[in-house]
Order: C-alpha cells, then sequence, then structure tokens
C-alpha cells in the first residue's frame, strides 16, 4: 500500500514536471503571464510531491519494510537510526530520488521568487532546470523505482548496506558531493537561459554568482570529506588514488573553478563571454558524467553501484544537452563578443586567464588518463593504462602554476601591469618567503621539488597576509579605529575579494599536506608477536594486547591494542583493528596519531592465520597530513565568508 | 603585436601541455594483458611494467608469515567485457576459470599486507614485471568480488 502510494506520488511528480516544463515554453511563445505562472506554480508543487515520496522511502527504511526492494538491499535490522536514514542515498534508485529531491528544492528556491526584473529569463529557467528533472525522474519512474515491492513472500531480514559505507561519514559525504553536482543545474540553467532570451549581458553570472560558490563549496567540500573518509576508513595510508570515481568528481570541480574565476573578468572587464559560457556548460555536463560514471556500472568501486540499464540513458542526455548547448552559443556566438580587449600579459584578467588555462590543462590530462586506455585499444589493438604517477607527473607542474598565480596575480593591477610594477609590489613578501625553503633545507631537504613547493606555498601565504595588512593598516590611519577593527571592516566591505584569499590560503595549507605525504611517505611491514616491537621514522610502536570478540550487530571483531613511544616516551595508544561483517565482508580501521609534524598510521593487515604470535602489522609515516584537513577548515571558513548573503541596504 | 604575443603565449602553454601528457604517458603507461597474451608473448614483455587481470585460485594461495610473502596462481580471463556479460557476468567467468584446469595460469608473487578481499575467485588486478623465471612480480595488487554487493535476490523469491 505505502510503496504503491510512494511510487504513484513519484510517477505525479514526474507528469507535473513535464507539465512545467511544456507550459513554459509555450507561454513563452504565446507571450502568456499566466502560462508562465502555472509553469511557475507546477515546478513548486514538485518539491512537497517529491519530499512526500522521499519521507515515504525513509519511513519504509526505518520501519524495515523489506517487502521492498530497495529496503532489502540497502538495509538490516542490526544498522543503527541513522544508516537507515542515510541508506536513502546507499543505493541506486535512492540516490537518485535524492539528486530529484534536491534539484526539485533548488529549482523551487529559484521559483518561490517572483522575478520582477529578470522575468524573461524565468521560463527558461524553468524549462531547463526541468528537463533536468524530468530526467532524473524518469530514471526512478521507468528503470529504477525504489518502491519496487519484491515479488512472493517478503524476506525476514534486509541484506544491508555495504559495510564500507557503514561510518558516520556517510551522514555528510554523499550529501555534500550530490549537493554540489545539483546545484550547478541552477546557474547552468541561468546561462542557457540568457542564451536563449538573447540577453548575454552578465545579468545571468551577478544572478547566480552566490549559487555558484554555493555549489563550489559542497563540491570541494564532498571531495575533502570523501578525502578524510578514505584516510579514516578504507585502511590504504592515503586518501586520493586517482582512481577514475575520483577524477569524475575532481573534473567539474576543475571547470567550475576556472568558472568562479573567469566570471569576475566578465564582470569586471566585459571580456571572455564565450569563455565563461562553455565553462559553465562543461562543468553541468562533468556533472552528469560523474554521476553516469557512478550509476551505469562501468566501474567497480566503493562509489559504484549494481549494473544498470541507466548507462546509455545518461549518454545520451549528456549528449543532447551537451550539443543542444554548444549549438546555442554558436548561435550567439556574435552577441558573446568581448567589449574590451586584453592589452597586457601581466594585466589581473590576463593572469586570470592563465588560471583558467591551467585549470582546463589539468581537466585535460585527466581526461586523457580516463580515456587513453580506451584510445591505444582502438588504435594499436593494445590495452595500456595509466595508474597515479602519470597523474601527479603531469599534474604536478599545473599544480604549481595555479600556485604562482595565486602569489602573483593579487598584486597585478586590471588593465594594464608590467614587470616592474609588480616586481615592486611583490618583491618583500618574496623576500620573507625565501625563509620557507631556508628551514625546510636546514632540516634536510634538499630536493628541488619540495623546496620549490614550500617556497611557492609561503609566497602565497606572505603576498596574502601582506595583502590583507596593507588594507587594514591604510584604513586604520585615516579612520581611528584600531588594526584589527579595520581587518574586519576591510573584509566586510568587498568579501568576494577577501573570502577569495583566505581560500587561497586553505589552498595551499592542503598543499602542504599533500606535499608532505606525496614526497615524504615512509612505510613498513611486520610480522609480530605480543611484546614486539616495529620501529619507523624514529617512533616504536609497542604491541601490547590483541583482542578478537563479536560485536552485537553481527561484525566480528580484532584489536590491537598499541603503545607509541618516542624519544623514550609513553606518547599515545593506538587501536588498529579490523571488522568482519556477517557475509564475509571486512574493513579495516587503522589507528592513527596524528599532530602538525607527522601522522603514524598503523593497519593491522587481515589475514585468516592472525594470533597473539603472530600479527601482521603496516605501519605508515605520513608527514604533514594534517594540514590537508586545516587546509579544509579554512576553506570553509573563507568560502562563507565570499558566499554569506549581503545585509539588505 | 599585443595579439600576436598571446597566441604566442598560448602555444607554449599548449605546447607544455602536450609534452607533460606525452612524457608521463611514455613514463608510467602499463600495457594491459591477459594471462592468456603473457603466455603466450614472454620473451618480449620480459621486464616491462604490465597490468594484468586474472581469476585468483584459492587453493593456490600460499603465506609466508615471517616475509609477508605471498604467492597465489590466476588463471586467465578474457579481456573482452561484452564476451563476459554475454556468458553471463564477471562472477560467472571467474567462477568459469578457476574450475577450468586447461586455462592459462600464472604464478603471482607479492610483498605486503594481504589485501581483505584476497580469496577465491576474486578478481585480481596486478602491477609489476614478469620475470625471466616465469613469475610475475606484482608491485601493486588490487582485488575486485563482483558478487559481494549484488548477490542474486533471496532464494525464496526466485520459488
Amino acid at each position: 500500500m505505502l510503496p504503491n502510494l510512494g511510487y504513484g506520488v513519484l510517477l505525479l511528480t514526474f507528469l507535473v514536471t513535464l507539465y512545467s516544463v511544456v507550459i513554459a515554453i509555450v507561454g513563452h511563445s504565446k507571450k502568456s503571464a499566466a502560462m508562465i505562472e502555472s509553469a511557475r506554480r507546477a515546478m513548486l508543487l514538485t518539491w512537497p510531491l517529491l519530499t512526500i515520496s522521499s519521507a515515504i522511502l525513509i519511513y519504509l527504511l526505518v520501519n524495515e519494510h523489506y517487502e521492498v526492494e530497495y529496503v532489502w538491499s540497502v538495509t538490516n535490522s542490526t544498522m543503527p537510526l541513522y544508516l537507515k536514514v542515510t541508506a536513502w542515498w546507499g543505493g541506486q534508485p535512492g540516490s537518485l530520488l535524492f539528486w530529484g529531491w534536491l534539484l526539485s528544492s533548488f529549482t523551487s528556491a529559484v521559483a518561490i521568487r517572483k522575478w520582477d526584473r529578470d522575468r524573461d529569463l524565468l521560463p527558461w529557467v524553468l524549462v531547463v532546470a526541468g528537463i533536468t528533472l524530468a530526467f532524473f525522474l524518469s530514471l526512478n519512474v521507468f528503470f529504477e523505482n525504489p518502491f519496487k515491492l519484491i515479488p512472493g513472500v517478503a524476506p525476514l531480514d534486509g541484506r544491508g548496506l555495504n559495510p564500507l559505507l557503514r561510518h558516520p561519514g556517510m551522514i555528510i559525504h554523499p550529501p555534500a558531493q550530490y549537493l554540489g553536482f545539483v546545484s550547478f543545474t541552477i546557474p547552468f540553467a541561468f546561462a542557457l537561459s540568457a542564451l536563449i532570451t538573447g540577453r548575454t549581458d552578465d545579468r545571468w553570472i551577478r544572478l547566480t554568482r552566490r549559487w555558484t560558490l554555493w555549489a563550489w563549496l559542497f563540491l570541494s567540500l564532498g571531495l575533502v570529506l570523501g578525502m578524510r573518509w578514505a584516510y579514516d576508513v578504507l585502511g590504504w595510508g592515503g586518501y586520493w588514488g586517482w582512481d577514475p570515481v575520483e577524477i569524475a568528481a575532481l573534473m567539474p570541480w576543475l571547470t567550475g573553478t576556472a568558472f568562479l574565476h573567469s566570471v569576475m573578468i566578465q564582470e569586471k572587464r566585459g571580456m571572455l563571454k564565450h569563455w565563461n559560457m562553455i565553462l559553465i556548460i562543461l562543468t553541468y555536463d562533468l556533472v552528469l558524467f560523474g554521476t553516469f560514471l557512478t550509476r551505469s556500472g562501468v566501474l567497480s568501486s566503493v562509489h559504484a553501484f549494481a549494473e544498470s540499464e541507466i548507462g546509455p540513458m545518461f549518454f545520451v542526455f549528456i549528449g543532447f544537452t551537451f550539443i543542444t548547448s554548444i549549438a546555442l552559443v554558436i548561435y550567439r556566438w556574435a552577441d558573446l563578443k568581448s567589449e574590451t580587449e586584453m592589452k597586457s600579459m601581466l594585466s589581473r584578467e590576463a593572469l586570470f586567464l592563465l588560471n583558467n588555462l591551467l585549470f582546463l590543462s589539468i581537466l585535460v590530462v585527466s581526461f586523457w588518463g580516463v580515456i587513453f586506455p580506451l584510445l591505444s585499444e582502438l588504435f594499436t589493438g593494445s590495452k595500456v593504462t595509466v595508474g597515479p604517477p602519470f597523474y601527479e607527473r603531469a599534474t604536478g607542474p599545473l599544480w604549481g602554476g595555479l600556485m604562482l598565480l595565486m602569489g602573483v596575480a593579487p598584486l597585478s593591477a586590471w588593465g594594464h601591469s608590467t614587470i616592474k610594477t609588480l616586481g615592486r609590489a611583490i618583491w618583500k613578501p618574496a623576500l620573507v618567503a625565501l625563509l620557507a625553503p631556508i628551514f625546510a633545507f636546514a632540516n634536510g631537504i634538499t630536493n628541488w621539488i619540495p623546496l620549490s613547493g614550500f617556497t611557492l606555498v609561503a609566497l602565497v601565504i606572505t603576498v596574502t597576509i601582506n595583502e590583507f595588512g596593507r588594507g587594514a593598516l591604510a584604513r586604520s590611519r585615516k579612520s581611528d579605529e584600531n588594526f584589527f577593527v579595520e581587518l574586519w571592516n576591510l573584509t566586510k566591505r568587498n568579501r568576494r575579494r577577501y573570502g577569495g584569499y583566505i581560500i587561497h590560503i586553505s589552498m595551499v595549507l592542503m598543499g602542504i599536506g599533500i606535499l608532505g605525504i606525496e614526497l615524504f611517505q615512509t612505510e613498513t611491514q611486520r610480522h609480530i608477536s605480543i611484546g614486539d616491537t616495529i620501529e619507523l621514522a624514529g617512533y616504536t610502536l609497542h604491541y601490547d594486547d590483541l583482542a578478537q570478540f563479536p560485536h552485537e550487530d553481527g561484525r566480528y571483531i580484532t584489536r590491537a591494542e598499541m603503545t607509541l613511544v618516542k624519544d623514550g616516551e609513553v606518547i599515545d595508544q593506538l587501536t588498529p583493528r579490523f571488522d568482519i561483517y556477517p557475509g564475509g565482508q571486512p574493513m579495516t580501521i587503522p589507528g592513527v596519531r596524528s599532530t602538525l609534524v607527522d601522522d603514524v598510521y598503523v593497519i593491522l593487515v587481515n589475514w585468516e592465520g592472525i594470533s597473539a604470535n603472530s600479527t601482521p602489522f603496516k605501519v605508515y609515516h605520513n608527514p604533514l597530513v594534517k594540514w590537508v584537513w586545516i587546509g579544509g577548515y579554512v576553506f570553509i571558513l573563507g568560502i562563507l565568508i565570499a558566499a554569506w548573503p549581503e545585509e539588505e541596504n | 603585436m599585443q595579439r600576436s604575443k598571446f597566441i604566442i603565449g598560448g602555444l607554449l602553454i599548449l605546447a607544455a601541455v602536450v609534452y607533460l601528457i606525452a612524457s608521463s604517458t611514455q613514463a608510467s603507461a602499463e600495457y594491459f594483458m591477459t594471462i592468456e597474451e603473457v603466455q603466450t608473448q614472454k620473451s618480449e614483455i620480459t621486464g616491462k611494467s604490465l597490468r594484468i587481470s586474472g581469476a585468483v585460485i584459492g587453493d593456490t594461495i600460499e603465506y609466508d608469515p615471517d616475509t609477508l610473502t605471498i604467492t597465489f596462481e590466476v588463471a586467465h580471463v578474457t579481456g573482452d567485457n561484452n564476451e563476459i556479460e554475454e556468458n553471463g557476468g564477471l562472477a560467472q567467468a571467474l567462477h568459469d576459470a578457476v574450475i577450468d584446469p586447461d586455462r592459462s595460469r600464472l604464478v603471482v608473487n607479492y610483498t605486503g599486507p594481504i589485501p581483505d578481499l584476497l580469496k577465491n575467485e576474486a578478481q585480481a588486478i596486478m602491477t609489476g614485471q614478469l620475470a625471466a623465471d616465469g613469475i610475475f612480480y606484482a608491485d601493486e595488487l588490487l582485488l575486485k568480488c563482483p558478487t559481494k554487493y549484488e548477490e542474486a535476490l533471496p532464494e525464496q523469491i526466485e520459488e
């Protein structure tokens, strides 16, 4: 009964969405305000409908209705309540519904305004967002029905969520990633609306500026949270492995980040209009591509769901939206002409353009890594792949270039800059920044790669702090307020700029961590018995005890107790463990001691022959990795400053 | 004048990216081969960086606790995804490979912690080199159990 109601509401929502799209198009061509109003209201109606449908699904999940196939496949009676609720996005059909619900929420948030000044854009925003929504709903309605019943007798218990997903990270990483993905639909819808209506000034950019920032916040957050989750739970000593799913999530981030920067040039100088259109179209389609990769059964990973029929559907939809959008850009090509010309290679806009090219280059490298095996097989017949070393080698200099730009660009002027003006502005911070490699060198680092990496990190930090300091100092000289009050006022007055600077700092803080783990990670593995020790990087790990016991939810836990000693002093207790879930799926959970300088990361290596006399451990020494997470917090701070709604005047 | 400067700059960047991609591809490309291909082209590929996929034969897994050295045999599985799909999916293909005594096999040597999924009929994806002794020395070992999360519906349903 209830499942049928859930499906019925879903079907109804699909029809309402189609109605909204069709009536908006007809209303526009007939210039009928009433029809457009009706389309707007229909779109607003999708939100309560999808909320009801989702609430029914959550009710079924929480109340163990295993007669529903989806409920059976992602929950079981031993799972805690929070996992039953979050199982909403734990499998294919549910996560598609979640996508739809988010998109409906965002579109409704846009449609709820009356848009008096921008009435002409509204119908097409509804159409573009509505077509996207209809696509996702159609997947639920025709292929992946979350309310599908299991024929015959209902099973007594469910199969349960993939154990690797049974983690509090499940509450926050997938929603953040989805939020980031879905919310890029809105700026895309406005961009297309601008193309269709011919209102190709920067109005669509100004309207969606804050949307884009929030979308970017969640996309970035999704990536960082995923990295953290992998580091804490997956037990392989790292957080990023350049697997195709990670790359799929990174690609829209690259184009989105480029977009965030280059829209500023359009706003300030009226340039790069074609470019911005292409970037937002790419971002939208890369979002779809990322969703496609995880939904189509092409890949097998923690992220991938069942083999599915919906792969070709995605393919067609991506092709359709991409070709239509690009055709529109070509149709409006003349209208998108730049208003001014770029004059100086060192001007702010030229450096922004360079930043864009670097982001796009990283995109091309990533894309190449994913498609190279296919191309090679097609043309040479032999299947060749590239792994993490390829990405690290090919993107390393490009990331370095981006860091250099973060150090230089804030000092260059709009319109015109020369080596001389730039040099005058940069030499002091650059001199201070040189302390970093000197310090590193004094600590025994002689390789030029980390030395130049740390120099760039320091350059960005000194330049950025200098920018804040200079501005606040100038203000506090003029007013009677003290320096820190003026620092606050400065940030408040141009939040996008100074929030952006804080984001730059967060990025290089992450860079410190990435340099640390990429270049200085060491590891060792030994097989020891209780009472023995393992040594690595000046640390000693004493193996004190081993406990093996069943947990009430059916897991069988094997847990080692270890004491971490440095310079003869006990500094921590670590408890690496592995859990075996019913059905045999193991999960390795590391014992980690984390400080600003380094992490000691120990895993209990799963092997059937494990015993107190012979326990295999693997220990990693990960220098500086904590700075990745610190950068993540600073990043959130920066983007909140940049994106927080302005006070209404 | 300005225009040509920008064009030259753009071309330089393009050249740099092409160089980065080409040289990095060259340096880190791994040849993906099936076990049958490895066995038939032994002499040409010895010492090259290879990426091999095969079905783990559970009975052959041996483990030396003192050195953390693992050896096991993998059986040939076709690299053609369509063929696998037509014959009932990856899980079936792995199963067929393991029970078929006539399949090409390859001995793998790996040093390191045993991944959680190393068991009979798992798909092993390995990178490493084939040594002159005919043993494949894997630097990296990745395992997939396709049946793990996508079990069939409970039996009672199929009645």
